[in-house]
């Protein structure tokens, strides 16, 4: 196979299939639908190729809490704020979690302050900077869903160098689509949920939470022909009533996930209630280091406590963004005090962010 | 943040391995995946491959899409 052939899942004849079938059971179906993706590289998806555009106007397309930057509690980048005060602490993470806002500052305001605060690219860059810094302590700030997770799971059980060390924010998705469904007022007709998540822990979960709950779900690609796809197979499941997890995406993700990673996070991790910014306490949310591994884990080793965080700032609305509620042009701070070169909340600050990506998509 | 690009395995090294996406090329790390080859494709996150493509289902798909996209008559909802 040559990754060329993949060039049809940009065909515009293809594209112009799709639509003109879900136009077509839209007819039959003649009621609004509301469609939820969690996923931040979707929203990133639909909005740069214009696909709400494209569709009925009966089809809402919402986005879910997706964002793993965003949902990160202002506690935890609170307790690395402390900690790469300290002048023997180097905090490591990904690039787009230094500038989000925390209760006071951001990670990049302590660097402008000189600490050193460092984007690594992997974990294992952090493993390198612990290396090659053996007077130093190296925290890395892990934050991401179940994507990242092995990664950062992989690093943890290979033996890093003593002075490195995690602040474990990882967060786990399918306990998010439960509480969602939770909340009457959204009654989600159906989720487009990540391929990349679902790379790693396969269709089960999913099923689980589809039979539940009576609510479709397609696990999607990330080409816009996959997304349209997947609402196509997410508008047949509706009309026929019959409401199960379907794989868009099995190029890549296969039903059973990938099983050395599924035993990477069940060896270094165990599921917690786990707050997500701006939305609450979620039980099995997140994920923290097992007792085998406590030397790794910043939280022990350096004993940390935040007593009080601000996760929404005044007159942000990323808390009803994140859950559907709100779309970012309802926000008032929206395009006004708060630009991407100016984020009040944690939506504006990442690519993969709500408000940042309709800030760069969709006028005013 | 969950974004992950396909990249080429050129060469094996222990754990690591060197991809080309698209040309340029990148060490990673294989140690999350089952029975990495040479000349296959893998999705590749912040470093990490975390999945092999299973080609066959990749053929398969992509013919199936091929299929629908040339017949002009075709109804893509009996499809699903």
């Amino acid at each position: 196979m040559e990754i060329t052939d993949l060039n049809i899942l940009r065909s515009k004849d293809f594209t112009d299939k799709i639509i003109k079938s879900i136009n077509k059971i839209m007819r039959e179906l003649d009621k609004s639908i509301k469609i939820m993706h969690v996923c931040g590289t979707h929203e990133h998806t639909i909005s740069k190729y214009g696909l709400r555009s494209l569709l009925p106007k009966e089809i809402e397309v919402i986005s879910g809490p997706g964002c793993p930057v965003c949902v990160c509690p202002a506690a935890d980048i609170d307790k690395a704020i402390e900690l790469g005060r300290r002048e023997d602490i180097i905090i490591t993470t990904f690039g787009d979690m230094i500038r989000v806002p925390a209760s006071n500052l951001s990670l990049s305001e302590l660097k402008a302050q000189g600490a050193d605060v460092r984007i690594v690219y992997g974990p294992n860059d952090a493993v390198k900077i612990a290396k090659d810094n053996p007077n130093k302590e190296i925290i890395f700030f892990a934050i991401g869903f179940e994507t990242t997770v092995p990664l950062t799971g992989y690093e943890i059980k290979s033996n890093p160098p003593s002075n490195f060390s995690v602040i474990c924010a990882h967060k786990l998705i399918p306990a998010a689509l439960e509480l969602l469904m939770s909340i009457d007022q959204l009654s989600i007709d159906g989720f487009i949920s990540p391929g990349h998540v679902s790379t790693i822990i396969g269709i089960k979960p999913y099923k689980l939470f589809s039979d539940a709950y009576h609510v479709p779900n397609v696990i999607t690609g990330f080409e816009p022909n996959d997304v349209l796809l997947a609402i196509l197979m997410l508008l047949k499941q509706i009309k026929n009533k019959k409401f199960e997890t379907l794989n868009e995406y099995s190029r890549v993700v296969k039903p059973e996930g990938n099983i050395v990673a599924q035993k990477i996070i069940s060896e270094v991790f165990e599921s917690v209630s786990s707050p997500w910014r701006g939305i609450g306490r979620i039980l099995d949310g997140g994920l923290m280091i097992k007792d085998k591994y406590e030397k790794y884990d910043a939280d022990k080793k350096f004993d940390i406590k935040i007593e009080k965080s601000t996760d929404i700032p005044p007159g942000c609305s990323c808390h009803l963004i994140m859950t559907g509620k709100l779309s970012p042009n309802e926000c008032k701070l929206f395009r006004k005090t708060c630009t991407p070169l100016n984020p009040v909340g944690p939506c504006m600050v990442s690519m993969e962010g709500t408000c940042s990506i309709y800030y760069k998509y969709y006028s005013e | 943040m969950c974004l992950a690009i396909p990249g080429k395995i050129l060469e094996i090294t222990g754990n690591q391995a060197l991809v080309d996406f698209d040309g340029i090329q990148q060490k990673i790390i294989i140690a999350l995946i089952q029975n990495p080859e040479i000349g296959k494709y893998v999705v590749v996150h912040a470093g990490y491959a975390i999945e092999q493509i299973n080609e066959e289902e990749a053929m398969e798909a992509i013919e199936q899409w091929k299929e629908i996209a040339e017949d002009q008559d075709l109804d893509l909802t009996d499809m699903l």
